[in-house]
């Protein structure tokens, strides 16, 4: 792959200027779309009086004060964040725990846990999270969440550091046995630690999935975010604030990924300078959303 | 046990509404996602920007709230669209930040030789993307194209938390209605995501292997 751009050329004067020319018009049409886009929203009356609940509570409901409101976002924030800060531990406690038991001696290990790999990945988490409602006796709807979070989140992880071992050079494991180590003493020594370092960049990734799926547990009653915004638009009695309350969470909930996804990138540059072994990473990078 | 049986037919429409809702917005986010990779390396610098403020901010919104917002905020916007509507805008405008990544490593892996001969031959982007980059990178495009389809089928079951009656909102359904047999009804509604989803993994990974080998 080289840097610069490979499907045009690196343009001359003549050239320069008419895709000067063109990306200037094109940037006019943009911002017309764009212009027509809010004209026609400010008609449908988006940008009234609606954004005032960020600064005060509306006059009519007595008692309802507008930290309250900012609290309820917070809290909806906070909770949907709790759930993810549970899970993540957890998810690669449960994949190191996986991947692990494929060094079993016993076929039927092995076996089982490539069964239950593939099957937990093939589920929706929000299905595997009404199963923990369901069946998980008393379990309340963050532990529903969390057990959703983890099984789903465990069993990818799982298959990224399987991907990550196979791709470690032969010798690697090969020089271990040499040194008699036996199979699960060079899985948690040699193969772990060095897939790990190779698949961080997607593990962080899948990391970003797993705080994006968190917010599914609005779909099993679980009072996050979204839940906490519904609930203060349906006691003020005026949808129009759900643009404005979602606006806020989104947006920090949303910077928070990009900052996660900015790390994975990061991540990965800083071990591709520092790569001291030869190791070519697998084709495509499993991460699943 | 028997009311999973009792149920077949309603299982098989809601089988089926996952299907479609897959289907339709798979197509769609193909489309706009192919888009969405040509402007990303195209030469003109709006379209870049508008392309990647597109595909980062849709790949790091959370699927629920890109939901929550088609179908009940839009409608205090002046926009209302009937709920499978707007799941399928949902899911589409969701996945095709996935296809535009997936394309857009399959266009980045095509040698840069076959670019430049192209530009050699006095092809303009357009000419050189369309009938030379775009074919051979949707080839390697193929299996990640594969996972983001997999995981499209598994995320048709937020809609159902969105008023569509597809298999996750029937499970619901179900398992209200016939509290003794949850496990049953469950594990049902799982095989019939697993048949979709399991294969098509399958699929993706021979491909793959044999993208490797091809090379």
């Amino acid at each position: 792959m080289s840097s610069g751009p490979v499907l045009y050329d690196v343009a001359g004067p003549e050239e320069k200027r008419r895709e000067r020319l063109i990306s200037w018009v094109l940037g006019v049409v943009v911002l017309l779309g764009a212009g027509a886009l809010i004209w026609r929203l400010a008609a449908n009356g988006v940008f009234d009086d609606r954004w005032r609940i960020l600064i005060e509570a509306p006059p009519n409901f007595a008692g309802y004060e507008v930290q309250h409101i900012w609290m309820a976002v917070f809290r909806g924030l906070g909770s949907t964040l709790l759930a993810a800060v549970i899970s993540l531990p957890l998810a690669l406690l449960l994949a190191v725990a996986l991947v692990s038991l494929r060094t079993s001696p016993f076929a039927v290990v092995r076996g089982a846990v490539a069964v239950a790999v593939e099957v937990f990945r093939a589920l929706p988490v929000v299905l595997v999270m009404l199963f923990g409602v369901l069946v998980l006796p008393g379990a309340s709807p963050l532990m529903a969440v969390v057990f959703g979070l983890v099984i789903y989140n465990g069993a990818v992880f799982a298959e990224i550091l399987r991907a990550g071992i196979a791709a470690l050079p032969k010798g690697q494991t090969e020089a271990a046995q040499s040194l008699g180590m036996g199979s699960f003493l060079t899985y948690r020594d040699i193969q772990l630690p060095q897939a790990v370092r190779m698949m961080l960049p997607s593990l962080i990734a899948q990391g970003v999935v797993l705080v994006k799926d968190s917010s599914l547990g609005y779909i099993v009653g679980y009072a996050e975010l979204l839940r906490q915004v519904s609930r203060v638009t349906d006691a003020l009695t005026n949808a129009a604030y759900l643009l404005p309350l979602l606006a806020v969470g989104a947006a920090v909930y949303i910077s928070l990924n990009i900052a996660l996804s900015r790390l994975a990138v990061w991540v990965q540059r800083r071990s591709a300078r520092t790569r001291r072994t030869v190791v070519a990473a697998p084709l495509a990078p499993i991460v699943e959303d | 046990m028997d009311h999973l049986f009792e149920q077949r037919s309603a299982i098989w429409d809601a089988f089926l509404t996952t299907l479609s809702l897959a289907g339709i917005s798979g197509l769609l986010a193909l489309v706009l996602g192919t888009v969405l990779a040509g402007m990303r390396v195209s030469p003109f610098l709006p379209l870049r920007v508008i392309a990647t403020g597109y595909t980062e901010f849709l790949r790091n919104t959370p699927l629920t709230i890109v939901f929550f917002f088609y179908v009940f905020v839009t409608p205090s916007m002046g926009f209302s669209f009937s709920y499978k509507v707007a799941a399928v805008i949902a899911l589409t405008c969701y996945t095709a930040a996935f296809v535009a990544e997936a394309v857009r490593s399959g266009i980045n892996s095509v040698a840069p030789g076959q670019a430049e001969a192209a530009r050699s031959l006095g092809m303009s982007f357009g000419q050189n993307l369309g009938l030379v980059v775009l074919p051979q990178a949707f080839r390697t495009a193929i299996p990640p194209l594969i996972s983001v389809f997999i995981a499209l089928v598994k995320n048709t079951s937020v809609a159902g938390a969105f008023s569509v009656l597809e298999l996750f909102a029937l499970s619901k359904r179900l398992t209200n209605a016939y509290s003794a047999d949850v496990i049953t009804i469950l594990i049902g509604i799982a095989l019939c995501y697993l048949v979709i989803c399991i294969p098509l993994g399958r699929v993706a990974a021979a491909l793959e292997r044999k993208a490797v080998f091809g090379r």
